[in-house]
């Protein structure tokens, strides 16, 4: 019996799985992708927010500031890039004056330290590439970036090292308690907990609702991106908001913690959470909407679109805690869409306590802090890198040319404790096949190392698991494997 | 492992055919310092992958395949004693003509060359570059990775194909898909005309029945994990498309073919200049780059048709390498080269005439921006139109020529020089 299990492979859950290993006792993982991070974790617009929108005294506002605040020295710990240049929420009608002054003003009541109000000359000396009919701005010093995957991964390195299982491929079809334990069905088979917590992102609804009659409601809320090339200099140094709307913070204009600009996201309300699918409406929407904060954007410097889906909870506010209306020991995290990344340090934090308080569990006396991991072979200067070779010779060899990623980084993370299974799975740790040709050139060495460490064929290699099939079948003799 | 900087009168980066041929040019004209860097463990370039015939007909008189035509300069670079050093990957190259690299034999070194040729090539557009709508499964792979994994790797990539774009590798891999079994649906374009050579066209498509269908693309991916179909729809004039078209084709795989990009981000870092039209570095006819002593050839310059121009235009780059590094500076006449009405990219984008007596020709090389029946190809300068040649058929998929002779470059000091394509024989 497990003493709690997560539903959910995501920031969240792997936040909280991480914070719980700290405490002794059994815990797992149930994650339905073949990996953790594959729903919204890898596909939004990895931007932590400094907490000067959400309402103030909401638990949005609550958990943003608090998960902001944290987020530094949490990527500091785990070696995930992490950086703080800022933001501007761009306003370019004198009407929008009262909507930033009125966001200036929650910002200040949420605690938010450095805002202010700037106008067109101080906007363009900072960003010259803004749309120069620019009015006014909100300049947000705090706002951070973060890789968002790359933070869930290695939250689940970390937690998987202190103990906790992950069960990937593992659907959660149904909870039940009996007799106050936790019973859980998945597609795999049947075992029991004395706690579950859901975390289970677009899905968390339909657990919820099993298990108590307070009902809930998750409305998924997609959202499609642009991704360019990085370039050198960046072309913005901030993250680039307009004006918000009744749907969310509008389109942004961001670079990325690997110095791409991201354009996006829409926010449109769909049925299906699973629909990760772009439409030509959408990327046309965003495309003009980017416009109006960068009117030079160059569709030419795209080099992948992409929607994720906010797990929008029609009430507007995070649900984090004991599960309303059920039996005890069942915990949740719902509703967690933007600033759920910013937040998630804190979710993580107070949930996993709230659970081992729960559970009256000790300290894990084995626990041990992350080890950062490497910095990547692009990021290293001349001296780190002859330090890597000589350390592994496998980093003398470069098998992603466009983001300089070398074999030795490949098969570790094939190696690492929730280790890469897929070509997305290596692609989200490494960044080989993120770059400008998309794995063109890559992707075939990639899935040769992918089948060596996992010990099958090349054609067992799958692009992101399930039925993800890359190659049918073998036209020539085992010769050349 | 030393820090030391290791000295090279002549670093080639690329051992592709423009690399190789440029190695072998230079050798040849007295470059007795030099060294090629491949990042991949064999020489030879994408040609490995090109089983198929029809290369070197211009070059060698003959039909080789990909792999043959290779071997020869293989041979040849091997006979001339050039080094060539696979497994090495070049990660910058500084204004100073400093080149880092990593190999896993020796980890990283740093080379001070005097001479530079970048001979990178070119890479492949892919799907997300151009945001065709949809999810994104597997299955979806450019024609050149389809290749590999065919003709390297030994495997399918799937069943049944659907082919966006009519580049030559795309055509290519039609016919090669076919004979291994699978069936090709279609080769969706998006213009009114193929982007790869009518050779192939009919080929690797008609000779199998395979439809080419003009002015149509991909508007929709189906498929959460593996691909399960596309719809394609027909575009307009201004390749917008017409609602009502779309039509869904059920199908496991979609190669694209949708252009080549000369891959320039080395020459980024040496701050060489590229131009927007090309997407290559600007030369003169040197093939020597806006940062003196680096060169460029091949299809990191500009892309190619056929490896025999690469060849070509890669050994005129080695001497010139050569003649810098043995001659020194000579003083020139420049001529700059612009694109005028019908033209694009035309490379070099500028004409060095030496002082003395022009003993020697030279090429100019550019695309039409679309298909022109009976025009004429027109050089002009301020003085006048120099030269008129009508050509039966002009298209963007096969790279047209203009041979200058030194008369005709004679007549252009001083000037400037305007390629066209005109209706008529202008005077």
């Amino acid at each position: 019996m497990y003493d709690a299990v997560i539903i959910g492979g995501g920031v969240i859950g792997c936040a909280v799985a991480q914070r719980l290993s700290e405490y002794a006792g059994r815990f797992a993982v149930m994650e339905r992708a073949s990996d953790v991070s594959e729903g919204a974790s890898k596909a939004n617009s990895g931007i932590v927010h400094a907490g000067y929108d959400a309402k103030a005294g909401s638990e949005k506002a609550r958990l943003n500031v608090k998960g902001a605040g944290m987020m530094r020295k949490l990527c500091d710990r785990l070696g995930v890039p992490f950086g703080m240049p800022g933001a501007m929420v761009l306003g370019f009608l004198e009407n929008d004056r009262n909507a930033l002054e009125a966001l200036l003003e929650n910002g200040i009541r949420n605690g938010i330290e450095g805002l202010r109000l700037i106008g067109r000359e101080e906007i363009l000396r900072m960003e010259p590439h803004v749309n120069p009919d620019v009015f006014m701005a909100l300049l947000v010093p705090s706002s951070g970036l973060v890789s968002p995957y790359e933070l869930t991964h290695a939250l689940a390195d970390s937690a998987c090292e202190n103990g906790v299982e992950f069960l990937l491929d593992t659907q959660v079809l149904c909870l039940s308690n009996e007799e106050g334990t936790w019973r859980i069905t998945t597609d795999r088979g049947v075992c029991i907990s004395r706690c579950v917590i859901n975390c289970a992102g677009v899905g968390a609804d339909t657990l919820h609702n099993q298990i108590s009659d307070r009902k809930v409601e998750i409305v998924p809320r997609r959202g499609q991106y642009y991704l360019t090339d990085h370039t050198l200099p960046l072309t913005f140094k901030r993250t680039m908001f307009q004006v918000p709307t009744r749907m969310g913070k509008g389109v942004l204009v961001s670079p990325t913690t690997h110095g791409n600009l991201l354009f996006g996201p829409t926010a449109e309300d769909i049925t299906d959470g699973d629909d990760t699918a772009t439409t030509r409406e959408g990327l046309k929407d965003v495309m003009d909407k980017v416009r109006l904060t960068y009117p030079e954007a160059d569709l030419r410097s795209v080099i992948t679109t992409f929607s994720g889906i906010r797990a929008h909870e029609q009430g507007g506010d995070f649900i984090i805690g004991e599960v309303q209306g059920a039996m005890p020991g069942a915990f949740e995290a719902i509703g967690i869409e933007s600033p759920g990344l910013s937040a998630a340090p804190a979710i993580g934090q107070e949930l996993g306590d709230w659970v081992a308080w729960h559970l009256r569990l000790g300290r894990n006396l084995s626990y041990t802090e992350p080890v950062p991991l490497d910095r990547p072979f692009a990021g290293m200067n001349e001296q780190e890198r002859r330090r890597a070779y000589e350390r592994d010779p496998d980093y003398g060899r470069i098998v992603c040319r466009c983001e300089q990623v070398t074999e030795a980084e490949v098969r570790r993370a094939i190696r690492r404790p929730v280790g890469a299974r897929s070509l997305d799975g290596v692609k989200r740790r490494t960044r080989a096949g993120m770059g400008r040709c998309q794995g063109g050139f890559c992707s075939t060495r990639v899935m040769q190392i992918l089948a060596e460490e996992l010990g099958c064929d090349l054609n067992e290699v799958t692009k992101s698991g399930g039925g993800s099939w890359i190659l049918s079948d073998r036209i020539r003799g085992d010769e050349r494997r | 492992m030393s820090e030391k900087r290791i000295p090279v009168d002549l670093l080639i980066i690329g051992a592709g055919p423009a690399g190789l041929a440029a190695a072998i040019a230079a050798k040849r004209a007295g470059v007795m310092d030099l060294v090629v860097l491949e990042r991949e463990d064999v020489p030879g370039g994408i040609l490995n992958q090109c089983i198929h015939n029809g290369f070197g007909l211009h070059r060698f008189k003959e039909e080789l395949t990909g792999p043959e035509y290779a071997q020869r300069d293989i041979r040849e670079a091997r006979d001339l004693n050039i080094p060539v050093r696979c497994g090495t990957a070049v990660l910058s190259v500084s204004r100073g003509k400093q080149v880092t690299a990593v190999s896993r034999d020796r980890g990283i070194e740093v080379f001070q060359a005097r001479a530079i040729i970048l001979a990178m090539g070119c890479r492949e557009r892919p799907r997300g570059a151009l945001a065709i709508p949809g999810t994104r499964p597997s299955g979806i792979f450019s024609a050149g990775t389809a290749q590999k994994l065919v003709n390297m790797a030994g495997f399918m990539p799937g069943r049944r194909v659907v082919i966006l774009g009519s580049g030559d590798i795309g055509l290519i891999m039609a016919r090669r898909m076919t004979l291994q079994g699978a069936r090709v649906l279609c080769c969706a374009e998006l213009m009114p005309y193929s982007s790869g050579l009518n050779r192939n066209i009919v080929q690797c498509l008609q000779d199998y029945d395979i439809p080419l269908l003009l002015s149509h693309t991909v508007v929709d991916i189906r498929g959460r994990k593996r691909l399960e179909g596309v719809a394609i729809a027909r575009v307009d004039e201004s390749r917008q498309v017409i609602p009502g078209t779309e039509k869904q084709i059920s199908c496991d795989t979609l190669l694209l073919s949708v252009g080549l990009i000369p891959e320039n981000e080395l020459s980024l870092t040496a701050g060489v200049k590229l131009s927007p039209v090309t997407s290559g570095p600007v030369v003169n006819s040197r093939f020597e780059t806006s940062v003196p002593g680096i060169f460029s050839c091949g299809n990191v310059l500009h892309v190619h048709d056929l490896v025999d121009y690469v060849s070509r235009e890669s050994m005129q780059a080695g001497r010139a390498a050569a003649a810098l590094l043995t001659e020194g500076r000579q003083a020139a006449d420049r001529v700059a080269v612009r694109d005028g009405q019908g033209v694009r990219g035309t490379v070099p984008q500028r004409l060095e005439l030496p002082r003395g007596e022009i003993t020697e020709g030279m090429e100019l090389m550019f695309r039409p921006d679309r298909v022109y029946q009976n025009h004429f190809v027109t050089l002009r300068t301020g003085k006048g139109v120099l030269f008129s040649q009508r050509c039966l058929i002009l298209t963007p998929g096969e790279m047209a020529e203009v041979k200058l002779s030194p008369k005709m470059l004679e007549q252009m000091r001083g000037q400037e020089l305007t390629v066209e394509i005109r209706p008529d024989k202008q005077a």
